[in-house]
C-alpha cells in the first residue's frame, strides 16, 4: 500500500510537471486576463488546418483570421472584392490572367507572389495530398490528370495553371465560367508560404499565413491563441489585440461561461437557450442570415418519384408544410421560411429573389391535398422522410414537418420520419442512392454566388446532386449563365434556371438558416458574416 | 503471491484481446466514417478512396483488426481524422482524467467512509436517518442534473467558481466536477460502509477487543473498520475504471478535455482508432484496478492469502 501511495505521488508530480510545461509560453488566459484580447468559443476542427482540407466552420474560422486570398467577401453585402488581386482579366471567361498586388507578405517575412498561389493550388488539387476541398480546383484544366476519379494520377501539377512572372499567373479553365474570379474568396484558394511544403508538420503545429492575425500558440484540442499581426499590410487590420479560441465540447457550457463573464463571444447559441438569449444578454445578441438553406430532396433514381405525376405530388407536399409555424415555434425565429432556392445573403443583385417559389411554397392544405390527389397520390402510399438522428436536433422539425403534412392531407400515416443512427451512415446511404423516399438536405454555400446554390445541387451528375435530378433546360441555362461575361445577365440566367427547379419542384425549400451569437459587455462591433463566422478583425474590446 | 500475480496477469491477455476485438467490431458496424467527413456533401470519390486506404478501411475487417493490433504492440495507436496521433490525444487527456478521478476517489474515501462509519455506529439515530435520506436523494438525482445545477449556482449565480475548467485542469478547478462525478458513488460507499460496520459491530472479535479494554478509537479503526472495508474497497476499485470511462457527462458539462471528451468526439466522428485506443487503455486500467483490489484484500484481512 505504501508503494502504491508513492507511485501515485510520483504520477501526480509528473502530471503537474507536464501541465506546467504544456502551458508555458501561452498568452493571456482570456476573460479579463489580457486587456485587448477577446476569448471566443470554438470546436475542435475535424480536419488538419490546411486551407484546402478545411470544409467546416470551426477550422474555417481560423483560416479566415490567418489568411487573405485574392478576393474577400464583404461581410455585409457578400460582394467579392479584390484583396490580394490587383486585377483579374479574361478575354473569354475561360482564360484568366491574375495579377497579385505588390507588398503583401506572410507573417514569417516571405513575400506573397504568384508562385505562392500556384504551389498552393497544385497542392490542393493533387490526389496524393488527400485534400477534401480538391474539387474546388476541378474547373481548372488538367484536374482530371492530377485528380483522376479512379487510378493513379498522371501529373503532379495542373496544366492550366502557370506562373508567368513574380506577380502574375494564368489560369485556364476546362469550361467557360464567368463568375470564376468571384469564387476565389474561398479559403481553399489561399496562398501558402514555402514553409508549408518544406516543413509540413511544423507548419501544422503553428500555421503561418498572410492574414491580420498570427498564431501565437496552439494546443490541439483545447486552445488556439491568435495575436494581432502589427506589420499586416492590408487595410482590414485587427481592431483588437488578439483572439483566444477555446474549445468547448458542449455549446451549453460555452453559453454558461458567457453568462458568468468568463468568455467574451459565443457564436453558436444553443437551441435550448434561444428563448432566454434575448433577456439574458439584452442587446448583446445577434441573429443574422447565413448562407445556409435547408431543403427536402427527392430520390429521382427511384421511378416512383420521377414519374410525370410526381411533380404535382412534390408541389403538394411543399404546400402542406406550414413553414412559418415551424420556424416560429421550433427554431424561435432563427430560421426564415424559404421562398426560393438560394439565400438572402446573396442580396437582390446577387440573385436572391424573395417569393420566386410563389404559391408553391405557401401553406395551403386544401390545394396541397388536391395536388397530391391529382398527381396520383403519394408514391408507395407513404412518405418516409429520412434524416440523421445523431446531430443537429433534426428529429424535432422532421416530426413537425410530418405532422403538418399529415394534417393537411388528413391522413395520419401520410408522412413518417425515418431516422438513421449516425451522420456518416446517413451520408453513405445517400451516396449509394438507397434512399427509400425524400430526405433531409442542407446546403451551406462555399461562396456567395447564386451559381453555388444551383449548379452543384441540380446540374446533371453534379457533385452534390444527391437525388440525381436531371433536366436539360436547367443544364442549358446554367451553361449559358456560366459563359455570360456580364454579371447581371449571368445572374438573370441563373434565376431562369432556378425557375426550372421551381416548376419541377426538384427539391422543397424549407427555410434559410440564421447565424446567432452572444457577446460580453467588453465587446462592440460584433457581426457575423454570411458564413455565420464572426468578423473577428472588426471587433473592438474595451 | 508472486505466482498469483503472474497468473492474474496472464489471464488479462485473453480478456484484453476479446475486449478490443468487440470494440473494434462495434465501431465498425456503425458504418463508413469517411462518408461523414465532408459535411452535407458527397466526398469526392477519389479523395475518399485515398482516405480509406490511409486508414486501412478498404481491407476486410479481420485484416484491419490484425494490422491495428500489430501496431498497438509497437506503441502506435494510429491517427485521428484531424491528423493527430492517438497517442498524442492520450498524452493530453489521460492526465486530466486521472486528476479528476483522483479527486473523485478522494471524495469517496474521505466523505463516504467517514459518513458510513458515523452512521454505522449510530444506527437509528437522527444522524443516521438524515444521512440515509441524503444519500437516497443523491442516488436518485442524475449526475447531469447535479452538475448543471452546481454549475449554475456556484458558477453563474454566486460566482464562486468558473463554470468551465481551463485546459490546464488543475486540482483546484477539479474539486466541484470531482464532487459531482463522485456524488452517486459516494452515496453508495456511505451505505456500504454503514451496513458493513453495523454488521461487524456485533461480531465476536469486536466484543473481544472491547473486553480486552482497548480504547474505543483503536477498536473502531484497527478492528472494526479494517474488516468492514472489504466490500467498500471492491466497490471503489471497480469504480476507478467506471469513473475514468464514465466521466463523459461530467466532462461535457464542465468542458474538461479528458478521456470522456476524446471518446465522445471519437464516437461522433466514428473514429475507430481513437475509440478503440482509448477503450483499450480503459480496459487495462479496469483490469489492473481489479488486480490491486484483490491484492488489497490480503492486506486488510490476514485470513486471506494468495498462493
Amino acid at each position: 500500500m505504501r508503494g502504491a501511495t508513492h507511485a501515485r505521488w510520483a504520477a501526480c508530480a509528473t502530471v503537474v510537471a507536464l501541465a506546467t510545461a504544456g502551458c508555458g509560453g501561452g498568452g493571456g488566459d482570456g476573460g479579463g486576463g489580457n486587456a485587448g484580447v477577446l476569448s471566443s468559443s470554438w470546436g475542435d476542427p475535424q480536419n488538419p488546418l490546411e486551407p484546402a482540407n478545411t470544409n467546416e466552420v470551426q477550422g474555417g474560422k481560423v483560416l479566415d483570421m490567418i489568411f487573405r486570398g485574392l478576393k474577400r467577401y464583404d461581410a455585409k453585402t457578400g460582394a467579392a472584392q479584390n484583396m490580394l488581386a490587383e486585377k483579374i482579366d479574361t478575354p473569354d471567361s475561360q482564360n484568366f490572367t491574375i495579377t497579385v498586388k505588390d507588398g503583401w507578405k506572410f507573417s514569417n517575412g516571405e513575400a506573397v507572389t504568384a508562385k505562392s498561389f500556384v504551389d498552393a493550388w497544385n497542392y490542393g488539387a493533387s490526389l496524393k495530398n488527400k485534400q477534401k476541398n480538391a474539387y474546388f480546383f476541378g474547373y481548372i484544366e488538367g484536374y482530371d490528370k492530377v485528380h483522376p476519379s479512379s487510378g493513379a494520377q498522371s501529373a503532379d501539377t495542373l496544366s492550366g495553371l502557370k506562373a508567368t512572372g513574380t506577380d502574375t499567373f494564368t489560369v485556364k479553365l476546362n469550361q467557360k465560367f464567368s463568375t470564376f474570379p468571384d469564387t476565389l474568396g474561398y479559403a481553399a484558394f489561399s496562398p501558402l508560404p514555402s514553409a508549408f511544403f518544406s516543413d509540413h508538420a511544423a507548419w501544422l503545429q503553428k500555421p503561418v499565413g498572410n492574414g491580420p492575425y498570427t498564431v501565437d500558440s496552439y494546443t490541439k484540442g483545447s486552445q488556439l491563441s491568435l495575436r494581432k499581426w502589427d506589420a499586416y499590410p492590408g487595410q482590414d487590420k485587427a481592431r483588437n489585440d488578439g483572439v483566444d479560441l477555446k474549445v468547448y465540447t458542449d455549446n451549453n457550457t460555452a453559453y454558461t461561461d458567457l453568462l458568468a463573464g468568463n468568455l467574451d463571444l459565443v457564436d453558436d447559441v444553443p437551441a435550448a437557450q434561444l428563448k432566454n438569449a434575448k433577456s439574458d444578454l439584452g442587446g448583446r445578441y445577434i441573429n443574422t442570415p447565413a448562407g445556409i438553406i435547408q431543403t427536402i430532396a427527392f430520390p429521382f433514381y427511384d421511378k416512383k418519384w420521377d414519374s410525370s405525376g410526381a411533380q404535382k405530388v412534390r408541389q403538394g407536399l411543399s404546400m402542406a408544410i406550414n413553414r412559418k409555424q415551424i420556424t416560429d415555434t421550433i427554431f424561435q425565429k432563427t430560421r426564415t421560411p424559404a421562398s426560393d432556392w438560394t439565400s438572402p445573403v446573396l442580396g437582390k443583385d446577387g440573385g436572391f429573389q424573395d417569393g420566386l417559389c410563389g404559391a408553391s411554397c405557401e401553406y395551403d392544405p386544401a390545394k396541397a391535398k388536391q395536388l397530391v390527389q391529382e398527381g396520383g397520390g403519394l408514391p408507395g402510399g407513404q412518405v418516409k422522410l429520412t434524416y440523421n438522428a445523431d446531430t443537429g436536433s433534426h428529429k424535432e422539425w422532421i416530426d413537425a414537418v410530418c405532422n403538418s403534412i399529415n394534417n393537411a392531407l388528413s391522413n395520419d400515416k401520410a408522412c413518417v420520419g425515418n431516422p438513421v443512427g449516425t451522420f456518416a451512415d446517413f451520408r453513405k446511404q445517400i451516396d449509394q442512392h438507397k434512399m427509400p423516399g425524400p430526405f433531409r438536405a442542407g446546403w451551406q454555400m462555399d461562396y456567395p454566388l447564386i451559381q453555388n446554390f444551383l449548379q452543384p445541387l441540380y446540374y446533371t451528375n453534379a457533385s452534390s446532386n444527391d437525388g440525381k435530378w436531371s433536366n436539360k433546360d436547367f443544364d442549358k441555362l446554367v451553361d449559358r449563365a456560366n459563359a455570360e461575361t456580364d454579371r447581371a445577365k449571368a445572374v438573370q440566367l441563373f434565376q431562369q434556371a432556378e425557375g426550372v427547379v421551381r416548376d419541377n419542384m426538384a427539391a422543397i425549400p424549407l427555410w434559410y438558416q440564421n447565424g446567432s451569437a452572444g457577446y460580453s459587455e467588453r465587446l462592440s462591433d460584433v457581426a457575423l458574416n454570411q458564413f455565420s463566422v464572426p468578423v473577428y478583425n472588426e471587433i473592438k474590446v474595451s | 503471491m508472486g505466482r498469483y500475480v503472474i497468473r492474474r496477469l496472464l489471464q488479462m491477455i485473453p480478456v484484453f484481446i476479446g475486449a478490443t476485438l468487440l470494440i473494434f467490431l462495434m465501431v465498425n458496424v456503425m458504418g463508413d466514417p469517411i462518408a461523414g467527413l465532408c459535411g452535407d456533401k458527397q466526398c469526392d470519390p477519389a479523395t475518399a478512396a485515398q482516405l480509406r486506404q490511409e486508414y486501412n478501411l478498404d481491407k476486410p475487417v479481420w485484416q484491419q483488426y490484425l494490422t491495428y493490433m500489430g501496431k498497438v504492440f509497437t506503441g502506435d495507436f494510429g491517427t485521428a481524422f484531424n491528423g493527430q496521433p492517438v497517442t498524442e490525444l492520450m498524452a493530453s487527456s489521460f492526465p486530466v482524467t486521472i486528476r479528476l478521478t483522483v479527486v473523485a476517489i478522494l471524495f469517496e474515501i474521505v466523505i463516504g467512509i467517514s459518513l458510513g462509519v458515523v452512521t454505522g455506529l449510530r444506527r437509528g439515530r437522527p444522524v443516521d436517518t438524515g444521512v440515509l435520506l441524503l444519500t437516497l436523494v443523491v442516488i436518485s438525482v442524475p449526475t447531469f442534473v447535479t452538475g448543471l445545477l452546481l454549475q449554475l449556482l456556484l458558477g453563474v449565480e454566486w460566482g464562486w467558481i468558473r463554470p468551465s475548467v481551463s485546459p490546464d485542469a488543475t486540482f483546484g478547478e477539479l474539486i466541484v466536477p470531482g464532487l459531482v462525478l463522485a456524488s452517486v458513488s459516494l452515496a453508495y460507499v456511505t451505505r456500504l460502509t454503514r451496513t458493513s460496520i453495523a454488521e461487524n459491530r456485533r461480531s465476536d472479535y469486536v466484543r473481544t477487543a472491547v473486553a480486552k479494554g482497548l480504547p474505543r478509537r483503536r477498536v473502531i479503526t484497527r478492528h472494526l473498520l479494517r474488516n468492514s472495508l472489504i466490500p467498500v474497497i471492491t466497490f471503489i476499485g471497480t469504480d476507478i475504471g467506471a469513473l475514468m470511462g464514465g466521466a463523459i457527462v461530467t466532462e461535457r458539462i464542465f468542458n474538461i478535455h479528458g478521456v470522456g471528451f476524446q471518446l465522445y468526439q471519437g464516437i461522433v466522428r466514428q473514429n475507430t482508432q481513437t475509440v478503440v485506443g482509448f477503450v483499450t487503455i480503459l480496459v487495462l486500467v479496469f483490469l489492473v484496478a481489479n488486480l490491486l483490489v484483490d491484492l488489497l484484500y490480503a492486506v486488510l484481512d490476514p485470513r486471506i492469502r494468495y498462493a
